[in-house]
Order: C-alpha cells, then sequence, then structure tokens
C-alpha cells in the first residue's frame, strides 16, 4: 500500500475510468446490430449515422445491463435520470455529439471490494452511467486519409467511474480483473480488451512526503493502455517519471494544467498528448430527442433477485462449504460462471471436492488450454467425470489409471465403468496377487538388494522407488499405489536384512 | 453580462467554424442580443423549481432489444464526401 520508505517517499494515487460494451443484440438507439468484427459499415443506419430528422429510442436490455452493473457494485440507483449531449468535433462522431449523462447519471456513489495481501479492500465508484460509442478510426499507411467505420457508433457503453482509491499499479490491476470478473459473471459485457469491450483511462498523482508535509502532485491522466498488464507498467512507469518531475519542478496539484499522457507500449514509456479541454467544452445540454428515465422499487429489487451470486461471494462459499483452499476457490471462480458451475455439478457427488477442484484444476484446466477449447466445449459431461473421480476415491481405480480413462473418454466419449472394464483398469489390490509380483520383481533384479545394502539414508529410499516403478510397470500401473509402497518397503528390508534407517 | 470577441471566437473554435474578422464582429453583436433576449427569464422566480429535463410529460420509452436490418452499404456511404467502397475517408486525423 503506501510507500513511506526511503526508497519511495510517496505514496501513489490511482483511480481508473472504464468503459465496457454492453452484450446486447442490437445497438443502443437504434435496431442496427451490436456486433464486433463484421465488415465495416454494414451496421449502420440513419440513426446511428446521425442523419438529420431522425430519433433514437432506448433498448431497454442496455438499460436493464446497465441497472444490473450498477447495483453488483453497490450503486444507488437514481430513481430519475436523464440523458445529455456531449458536443465535440471528430470524426468518428457522426452527429457532432456522443448522447451520454452529465449531471444526473443514473447511478453513483457504490463499490467494489478487490482481493488484497491479507485480506480486502474497498475500491470506491464514483459514478456507473449508460452512453452510447463512438465509430473507429483506421489511420492508413503514408497517411493521405483516415478511414472511419461507424458500425461502433451507437452501441451501448458503460462508464464507470472509480474513486482515485488505489494505491499502487498492482491494486489498479487488481481491480480490473475483479471488475471483468463481475461484468462477465453477470453476462453484462465480455470484457475483452483486445477487441475494446473493455478499455481503461487512470488518473495517477502522488502525494509525497516532504518535510512533515504532504504535497499532491499534479493529476495525469493516463490512455492508450490496450492490456491490463499495459495498465499496470503504465502506472509503475508514471509513478517514478512523477516523482523524478516532482524533484525537478516542485509543481503541485493545481499549479499546471491537467495533462494527457499516452502508454507507448513499445517504448514502454508515456508521452505527453494535448491539453485536457475543460468539460465545460463540451457545452453539455439535456437530450431533447430522449425522455427522461424512472426507476421503481420494484423494477431494483426483480434486478436485485436476478442477479444471483457474484464471483467474491462464490469464492467465499467454495472455501467455507466445499473446504476448498483458497487457492483453489480463488482460480476455479476466475475460469467464470460455467466453469464453476461444471465444478460445483462435479463436487456434489464427491467425499472430498478438493478432489474434483484437483482434476478440474489439472487435467481439466490443461486440456481446455491445450485445445483452445471454453468448459462448454469440453467433451466428457460434468457427471462422467464425477463418476471417474469417485472410483478414485472408492479406491476402484488408481490416479495413473484414472488418467488413461480420462484420455479415452476425452477423445471417444463412453462411460468410466465401461471403459475400466473393458481396458481391464481396475486396481490390483489383491495383497498376496501383489506380493507376488513384487517377489517376482526382485528375483529379476537381484542387485536391487545388494544396492541396497551399500547406500544410506535417502538413497535407500531411492532404491525403493525404483522397485515401485517397476511394479507399477508390470502391474500395468494398475496397483493400488499405497499398498505396492507397503509391500515392496517390507520385502526389501526382509531380504536385504537391514532397515532404512540403519 | 455581454459576451466578448474572445468568447465568441472559442465558441467558433469548438463548432469548427472558421469567421472572417466581419463575420466575427457580426456574430458577436447578433449573439448578445440573442442572448439578451432569453436573459428576460431571469425576471421569473424560479426558487424551488425543479430544473426541466425534458418538455414532455412522458417517461420510460423503450424499444425491445431487437435487430432489424441496417442500410446497405453503397447506401451508407452514398452521401459520403469521400469513400473507398468500405469505409468513410476523411483527412488525415493525428492522435
Amino acid at each position: 500500500m503506501s510507500t513511506t520508505t526511503d526508497v519511495a517517499p510517496y505514496t501513489v494515487v490511482i483511480g481508473l475510468e472504464v468503459h465496457v460494451q454492453l452484450l446486447t443484440q442490437s445497438k443502443l438507439f437504434c435496431a442496427c446490430r451490436n456486433r464486433f468484427g463484421d465488415p465495416p459499415n454494414t451496421n449502420v443506419c440513419p440513426v446511428c449515422l446521425g442523419m438529420p430528422g431522425v430519433l433514437p429510442v432506448m433498448n431497454r436490455q442496455a438499460f436493464e445491463l446497465a441497472l444490473r452493473a450498477a447495483v453488483a457494485l453497490n450503486c444507488k440507483i437514481a430513481r430519475f435520470t436523464k440523458w445529455d449531449r456531449k458536443n465535440y468535433y471528430y470524426p468518428d462522431l457522426p452527429k457532432n455529439y456522443q448522447i451520454s449523462q452529465y449531471d444526473l447519471p443514473f447511478s453513483s456513489d457504490g463499490y467494489l471490494e478487490i482481493p488484497v495481501e491479507g485480506g480486502t479492500k474497498r475500491v470506491g465508484i464514483i459514478r456507473v452511467h449508460l452512453e452510447e460509442d463512438a465509430g473507429k478510426l483506421l489511420h492508413g499507411e503514408g497517411g493521405k486519409r483516415s478511414q472511419v467505420d461507424l458500425n461502433r457508433a451507437g452501441t451501448p457503453l458503460l462508464e464507470i467511474v472509480t474513486r482515485p482509491d488505489m494505491n499502487s499499479p498492482a491494486e489498479a490491476r487488481t481491480f480490473l480483473e475483479e471488475l471483468r470478473l463481475l461484468l462477465r459473471y453477470l453476462e453484462v459485457s465480455d470484457c475483452n480488451m483486445q477487441e475494446g469491450s473493455l478499455r481503461c483511462d487512470a488518473n495517477i498523482n502522488l502525494h509525497v512526503h516532504h518535510n512533515g508535509e504532504i504535497i499532491a502532485t499534479p493529476i495525469v491522466e493516463v490512455k492508450n493502455m490496450n492490456s491490463f498488464r499495459a495498465v499496470e507498467r503504465a502506472m509503475a512507469y508514471e509513478m517514478e517519471r512523477q516523482y523524478e518531475e516532482w524533484k525537478r519542478t516542485g509543481a503541485r496539484l493545481g499549479e499546471v494544467p491537467k495533462e494527457t499522457r499516452g502508454w507507448d507500449e513499445n517504448r514502454n514509456i508515456t508521452v505527453s498528448q494535448r491539453r485536457k479541454e475543460e468539460a465545460s467544452d463540451y457545452r453539455y445540454f439535456p437530450e431533447p430527442d430522449l425522455v427522461p428515465v424512472t426507476v421503481t422499487e420494484e423494477e431494483l429489487e426483480r434486478v436485485r433477485e436476478s442477479i444471483g451470486e457474484l464471483p467474491a461471494q462464490r469464492r467465499l462459499r467454495f472455501i467455507s462449504g466445499y473446504a476448498l483452499p483458497e487457492y483453489d476457490a480463488r482460480v476455479i471462480v476466475e475460469q467464470g460462471k460455467k466453469f464453476a458451475d461444471y465444478f460445483e455439478r462435479v463436487a456434489r457427488g464427491l467425499e472430498h471436492a478438493k478432489n474434483a477442484s484437483n482434476w478440474m484444476l489439472q487435467d481439466v484446466l490443461r486440456t481446455l488450454n491445450e485445445r483452445g477449447w471454453t468448459i462448454e466445449e469440453f467433451p466428457i459431461a460434468a457427471e462422467k467425470l464425477c463418476d471417474l473421480i469417485r472410483r478414485v476415491e472408492r479406491r476402484e481405480v488408481n490416479t495413473h489409471a484414472a488418467r488413461e480413462v480420462f484420455a479415452e473418454m476425452l477423445e471417444g466419449g463412453g462411460d468410466p465403468g465401461e471403459i475400466i472394464e473393458r481396458k481391464g483398469l481396475a486396481m490390483v489390490s489383491d495383497e498376496d496377487a501383489l506380493r507376488q509380483v513384487v517377489a517376482a520383481v526382485l528375483d529379476k533384479n537381484p542387485k536391487v538388494i545388494e544396492d541396497f545394502k551399500k547406500k544410506k539414508g535417502k538413497k535407500r529410499a531411492q532404491v525403493a522407488g525404483f522397485v515401485r516403478g517397476l511394479v507399477m510397470r508390470e502391474t500395468r500401473g494398475k496397483a493400488d499405489a499405497s499398498l505396492v509402497e507397503k509391500l515392496v518397503n517390507e520385502m526389501i528390508v526382509e531380504r536385504a536384512g537391514v532397515g532404512f534407517d540403519s | 453580462m455581454a459576451l466578448t470577441k474572445e468568447e465568441v471566437e472559442k465558441v467558433a473554435l469548438l463548432a469548427r467554424l472558421r469567421l472572417s474578422p466581419d463575420e466575427l464582429e457580426l456574430m458577436t453583436t447578433q449573439l448578445n442580443k440573442i442572448v439578451e433576449y432569453v436573459e428576460q427569464l431571469r425576471e421569473v422566480d424560479t426558487t424551488d423549481v425543479e430544473p426541466l429535463a425534458h418538455p414532455l410529460p412522458v417517461t420510460n420509452v423503450f424499444r425491445r432489444d431487437e435487430v432489424r436490418p441496417s442500410l446497405p452499404r453503397e447506401e451508407a456511404l452514398r452521401n459520403a464526401p469521400d469513400h473507398d467502397d468500405e469505409f468513410f475517408l476523411v483527412p488525415p486525423v493525428l492522435e
């Protein structure tokens, strides 16, 4: 948190402004498709092209999704809200104004709790408002002409403004990760930074501790950060840059105009951009083409009910209800709602939920990563995986053989019981039978006993491990591993005439 | 409170209007007349009056989230001063 050591005698103060695109079928004020990646200028109509004489009509689903997000962010919801025109000229804005919200946003004054070292931290949300997105500009090579694609113009956008409550680059990143997880759980946005469905600017300055005084340095807005990692790195860079600048100029907050800097991904630095226009330059005024929206207590109640369990609550429930370690709970929930749902379907049928967690975080997750699948594309039904792991719990198969069954189910489907039967993978836990296998292995490898006698301490355990490997190979991996360990140890000691410690 | 020429110049810049010195003179005079006219509203006592968000006594006009066909691209681009059959083309914009 606050860094008040000799190395960095300042606290960094970061606030974020996040824009997320809403997962609606159509745009905010017209019926054009809201979809990323379509051919340029194919999802446009007179309304979103800013033709004269057209009227915007608000998309109910967009407002619903916005409400859902604001409620989940613990915001106060305004009973009465309206839209305003934000006036500026830019080629990606065909109307020359953006329909946004100015003095009466639909929600304000919320918070999001983020995990930090040793607990959670509350990051305040100043406001969440609903506005329309602008189009996209492409700057061609040679710089002769810029290309304008208006497919994105008029798509619904949520603006989320935090309080300056983050005190390290890592906290800023954690906030974004937690926000993305929340909005994905709510199915409000897919929050894909590469596709621009989540965009983030940051305001950052320092509180320098100097001669018993706390000096606030000028606030800098940082733009053009295209990944969470970029946000973290830009903040780390800017923090140090501002401290150096303060040492050089001594400039304090309010003494110089607010500066906007852009993150240069290739050079790993921020570069100064134009001076920030004053807010009044946007000449906001109420949007006469849209009527205000009121929200009743009943509607709010319905939204609250529709939200269900949020990721933070789910993590806690996984820890308390399933006795999962914090790490497991966090990673499972992080994979998204569907993944966590799948985990629960597996865990419910098992003796120990941790066994489900182990399989999910190792075998399942690895498979998904390797094949680029989502959990919905994963071919093994939760019930089948549960069946398999239950057989491990009941010692019908060992883990090694279960992995073989898993691989078979992945490729050809099928039922764990049937595969175990067909491939003869049932666990061998018949003590007499295994004793004979161990004896045969030792007979075939007389050197092992000599080795064991010659070696000391840990080296003897290694010899035993080598024998266990041979026995497992002999039984094609099906033997009860703990039983094999017991028998091998007993029989080696018996034949060698010395123990492990002597 | 009269508008100065500098203020009119600034508003013109924000509206991307280039005014000649004569036009600036003319606009300053005319804008001041308009503002003066509107200033008459100050005579009304508006204490305890909620600011009006919209002249119509109507709220909550929504449409369903349904996609309907957009314009064919040729149509969308037809009135543009310049295009390349895919995009609108504008003078180079430097970030």
